[in-house]
């Protein structure tokens, strides 16, 4: 059995959602982790849930990394230890360093709340191992800064190393500009880092576990992360 | 003797302000005449509506707390409690549309918060003037963005409401808010301050000078120069009301609490005394003490300070630093401002000095209540006139198909999609009907069950006639709740009228009041609280009298959701309930010839309740897959509706026509889109049709199979004549750009 921490800034709202997924549909010790802690409790994978960490009326997530558990995050993701931010946490990834570029408001200058779709774009990080390549996912999103901004050529660096791990497509799988709900770059949904075991992504994959909320298929990112501690492709501890 | 000036800025009457005087046996200063002012406003003292709310009925067995607290609560099994409550942000939300609706839902949040239950869903009834006249898009759009920039950033998700566009809320829209939470049923806490030596404290945001008289401005009518009254309007923190709501639940967890209740309207002076009141004790406070956000505030701003995101607690002696550790930990300051007393007096120092000594009763309990003259509007007659001979007919060499697609295409009836993609209507991930259904449905974590909720009003229907108007809406919104599946349990009202000091509003008012007590009574959901909202006038010109009721309504099996869309092709349709070709005040005299004209439809509440047993019932033996109430635009459009979000599945369908007019024209319409009540269409396999049919005519209720789910179009025949015949692609784009249409050009 994996050990899950879900971050808790005073301002996540996404907390309850991500550990309900860990512990309630996955059946995994999960364990809330207060920002003001200084230890993961011996995680195996560490989630930074949605929110508005610090109420957020700077940047998103940008007062986040000041937070003390944020040190512990980033010493855990340089072992190699499997993190996950989900929208708010992306944000956080993002002004933390762990993963390259920013945020802008979705094009429609407005938040929006809706299901969409994700093509799986790696198969080789821990959040998308059980995934096939291509897969969609039908996953809803809920932002107001989700649209993906980083320089041509960090995109294309990012595009070389195979670092986006999920693009907004149509239902089909084809990327198209109507199925880009915020404007992002390249479409970019979802990325990982360099060393492929620090994932973000905008979609709320916690909130599509269960049928009876519409859609399971955000279980996949979950699954794979347990697989892959159980197969040993992931040296975690924290 | 105090400048009559004075008084009146305060709008204090002068025999009111003779009574203060008999209070207190000497002359108020002017810290305790606002003290008065804002207790004794409409806002906090109902005094003009009390009378009439004491009719309705509170009561029953499922009723854990009924009016007079924060929120009302409800048993719904478990041992688990539904706290729920309705509240207007009218005023504030036309002097600035963000701020005013965003305060409207922190404002709510805090009601329920305060009760010790964890808020877990949202609804919003809102009313705004024709969505092509000028201003009104900005209008909407701002409260849209501000009830989503509160709601979104706390985390409770919006997951269901209203709107309606009316020229009579043009200069008055309307902003209805209603917040639901979860308790435990045994820990229920309640705003009361007792146990005399006991600490009271201040917790939140800093007092500023905003929202000073809010109350009271929510106690007039607007005239041009209420945008000048833009600084009582208060400024939301909803990351500052997150916080409180942690800290407060987890303070709740111990019991070192005796009560709590947040600053709303009135601020510090409303909850002081509330609190003290209930428990039939004093408080007594220094406002030396009160953070403050701003130098140089007077005692008078500091009572009356409406500022957002303040709560009040009383404490248990010896108990004090392990709340203050809680605050603490969430970045809380918690101030220990005063303490209980048992003088039953309201006591206000400043740095040790007395500023203000009222006894609580008289700004409770003994506040003036009025017995306002009543009589019925002169238009109402004239109003209530319709001569559907007397009409042109209507022309229909291509069908009515034109006329659904017209009625599809009206921004009442139109889809709301523009506006709940704003709102973050999943999180928490208990959303079991999305929003854009007759009810929002959130399940219950660690139960098999489920609460189905729905707000309702029709301020056409009660301009014509406002009892008849009242007990539709009950009906409705009770109706849309036994649509999911779910037993109606309790109610909540939110009263918006105008100004009572006019005898016909008053009479609209009481008529209402009347109406909801006879369809609570008959439909078993007592009234567990809400609020009411006078003074709705801009320039004169009331708005229509509008009651939007709240109802909740519970499913034992969250498994045993039904929703609003047809679920396969071949389904049955079946028709329950009976049109009798019924268009006064509907949206299709409203759109077709621009007519508010005729008598709301007739309601026989016997068998509603009959029909929305049969409901439940059906729901529950897992025979219904689809279920949708008839109402604005009548059976063409629910069948349309139902049709939507299918990916282009039609229905086939023939119904009975109606003899109400002289012109054939007409006599279709009516049969398509008239708005007789109790009517629901359902669906369901086709082989359990009779067992459908079957229960129903058991149940009393009349049922009809009127047709079935296929195709690509919407096919309706009347009198066994095709009448309809459009596609179900070309109907749903009319009815999803409704609104969004208003907005196109905006969206880069």
């Amino acid at each position: 059995m994996a050990t899950f921490a879900v971050i808790v800034f005073p301002g996540s709202n996404g907390d309850h959602d991500a550990y309900h997924a860990a512990k309630d549909v996955l059946g995994q010790r999960t364990e809330y982790i207060w920002h003001k802690d200084t230890d993961l409790k011996g995680a195996d994978v560490v989630v930074l849930p949605g929110g508005f960490a610090h109420g957020d009326y700077l940047r998103c997530g940008a007062m986040a990394r000041f937070s003390p558990i944020m040190r512990e995050v980033t010493a855990f993701a340089e072992r190699g230890g499997p993190v996950l931010g989900i929208c708010n946490g992306f944000q956080v990834l993002l002004e933390a360093g762990l993963l390259p570029g920013a945020m802008l408001r979705n094009r429609s200058l407005k938040f929006q709340c809706e299901h969409v779709h994700v093509r799986v774009e790696q198969t080789d990080t821990p959040f998308t191992s059980a995934c096939a390549r291509g897969q969609v996912l039908r996953i809803p999103i809920a932002h107001g800064e989700g649209n993906y901004f980083a320089d041509p050529d960090v995109i294309a660096t990012l595009e070389a190393n195979r670092q986006v791990i999920f693009r907004y497509t149509n239902a089909a799988g084809v990327v198209e500009d109507a199925a880009n709900p915020n404007g992002s770059a390249s479409a970019i949904a979802g990325l990982c880092n360099e060393r492929r075991n620090v994932v973000g992504l905008m979609p709320h994959p916690e909130r599509a576990c269960e049928p009876a909320l519409g859609s399971a298929d955000g279980l996949a990112i979950f699954e794979s992360v347990v697989q892959s501690l159980k197969t040993g492709a992931l040296v975690a501890r924290a | 003797m105090m400048d009559p000036k004075v008084l009146e800025r305060h709008g204090l009457k002068p025999d009111e302000y003779e009574r203060i005087v008999g209070f207190l046996g000497r002359e108020p200063n002017l810290t305790e005449l606002g003290i008065f002012s804002v207790m004794w406003s409409e806002h906090c003292s109902y005094k003009s509506s009390r009378v009439h709310l004491k009719t309705l009925p509170t009561g029953g067995p499922q009723v854990l707390q009924g009016p007079g607290e924060n929120a009302g609560a409800i048993d719904i099994g478990e041992g688990l409690a539904a706290v729920f409550k309705i509240e207007s942000h009218n005023h504030p939300s036309f002097i600035e549309p963000y701020q005013g609706a965003a305060t409207g839902v922190g404002g709510i949040i805090r009601d329920i918060f305060t009760m010790g239950a964890r808020p877990i869903a949202l609804l919003n009834s809102l009313r705004f003037g024709s969505l092509d006249a000028p201003g009104t898009s900005r209008l909407l759009a701002g409260v849209v963005a501000g009830i989503a920039g509160y709601g979104n950033s706390i985390g409770i998700p919006t997951v269901g409401g209203e709107i309606a566009f009316e020229p009579s809320y043009a200069g008055n829209p309307l902003v209805n808010v209603f917040c639901l939470g979860i308790a435990k049923a045994s820990d229920i806490i309640k705003g009361v301050a007792s146990g005399v030596g006991n600490a009271v404290y201040y917790v939140g945001a800093k007092t500023g000078r905003d929202g000073i008289h809010g109350a009271t401005m929510a106690s007039a009518e607007f005239d041009e120069t209420s945008a000048e009254k833009r600084p009582a309007v208060q400024v939301g923190d909803p990351f500052m009301e997150k916080l409180l709501l942690e800290a407060c639940l987890e303070v709740m967890q111990t019991d070192a609490l005796v009560g709590i209740q947040d600053m709303g309207a009135a601020g510090l002076t409303c909850s002081t005394t509330e609190m003290g009141s209930r428990g039939g004790a004093g408080v007594e406070i220094d406002v030396s003490l009160v953070p403050q956000r701003e130098t140089g505030m007077t005692p008078y701003e500091i009572m009356l300070s409406e500022s957002q995101e303040r709560m009040l607690l009383v404490v248990k002696r010896g108990r004090e630093a392990e709340v203050e550790r809680i605050f603490d930990k969430w970045d809380l300051h918690a101030s220990h401002i005063g303490e209980v007393t048992d003088d039953g007096v309201l006591r206000v120092k400043n740095r040790g000095e007395v500023v203000a000594e009222i006894p609580n009763r008289s700004l409770t309990d003994e506040a003036p209540v009025y017995h306002r003259p009543m009589e019925a509007p002169e238009y109402l007659a004239e109003a209530q006139r319709l001569d559907l001979d007397a009409l042109p007919d209507a022309p229909a060499e291509k069908g009515y198909g034109p006329f659904l697609v017209a009625l599809l295409a009206s921004p009442t009836i139109g889809s709301k999609r523009w506006v709940y993609r704003q709102y973050d209507h999943m999180i928490r991930t208990n959303t079991l009907n999305m929003p854009g259904q007759g009810a929002g449905v959130v399940r219950i974590k660690g139960t098999d069950r489920a609460l189905a909720m729905s707000v309702d009003g029709n301020g056409r229907y009660c301009y014509l006639d406002p009892h008849r108007g009242a007990i539709l809406a009950v009906a409705e919104a009770s109706r849309n709740v036994a649509c999911a599946g779910a037993r109606p349990l309790a109610a909540t009202n939110c009263l918006n009228f105008g100004n009572p000091e006019r005898p016909a509003i008053m009479w609209q008012f009481a008529k209402a009041v009347e109406g909801i007590g006879a369809a609570c009574r008959a439909l078993d959901v007592p009234i567990t609280g809400g609020n009411v909202s006078l003074y709705n006038e801009t320039d004169g010109r009331a708005i229509y009298p509008t009651p939007v009721i709240g109802i909740v309504g519970l499913l034992e099996h969250a498994d045993r959701v039904v929703s609003r869309a047809f679920k396969k092709t071949g389904d049955a349709v079946i028709l329950l309930g009976e049109g009798r070709g019924e268009l006064g005040g509907s949206e299709y005299l409203k759109v077709m010839y621009d007519l508010v004209r005729g008598v709301p439809p007739a309601i026989d509440l016997v068998a509603e309740r009959a029909l929305q047993d049969l409901l439940v019932e059906l729901a529950d033996a897992r025979l219904m897959r689809s279920a949708h109430d008839c109402s604005d635009g009548g059976l063409a459009v629910t069948l349309a509706e139902c049709c939507f979000d299918t990916d282009g599945t039609g229905v086939e369908a023939s119904i009975g026509g109606v003899q109400v007019s002289r012109h054939a024209g007409i006599n279709l319409a009516a049969a398509l889109l008239g708005e007789s009540a109790s009517r629901v269409v359902i669906s369901t396999a086709p082989e359990e049709a009779n067992a459908v049919l079957a229960r129903a005519a058991k149940a009393g209720v009349p049922a009809a199979l009127v047709g079935r789910v296929g195709g690509t179009t919407i096919r309706i025949a009347v009198g066994g004549a095709d009448a309809i015949d459009a596609s179900v692609d070309e109907c749903e784009r009319a009815w999803s750009t409704a609104v969004e249409q208003y907005f196109a050009k905006r969206v880069a």
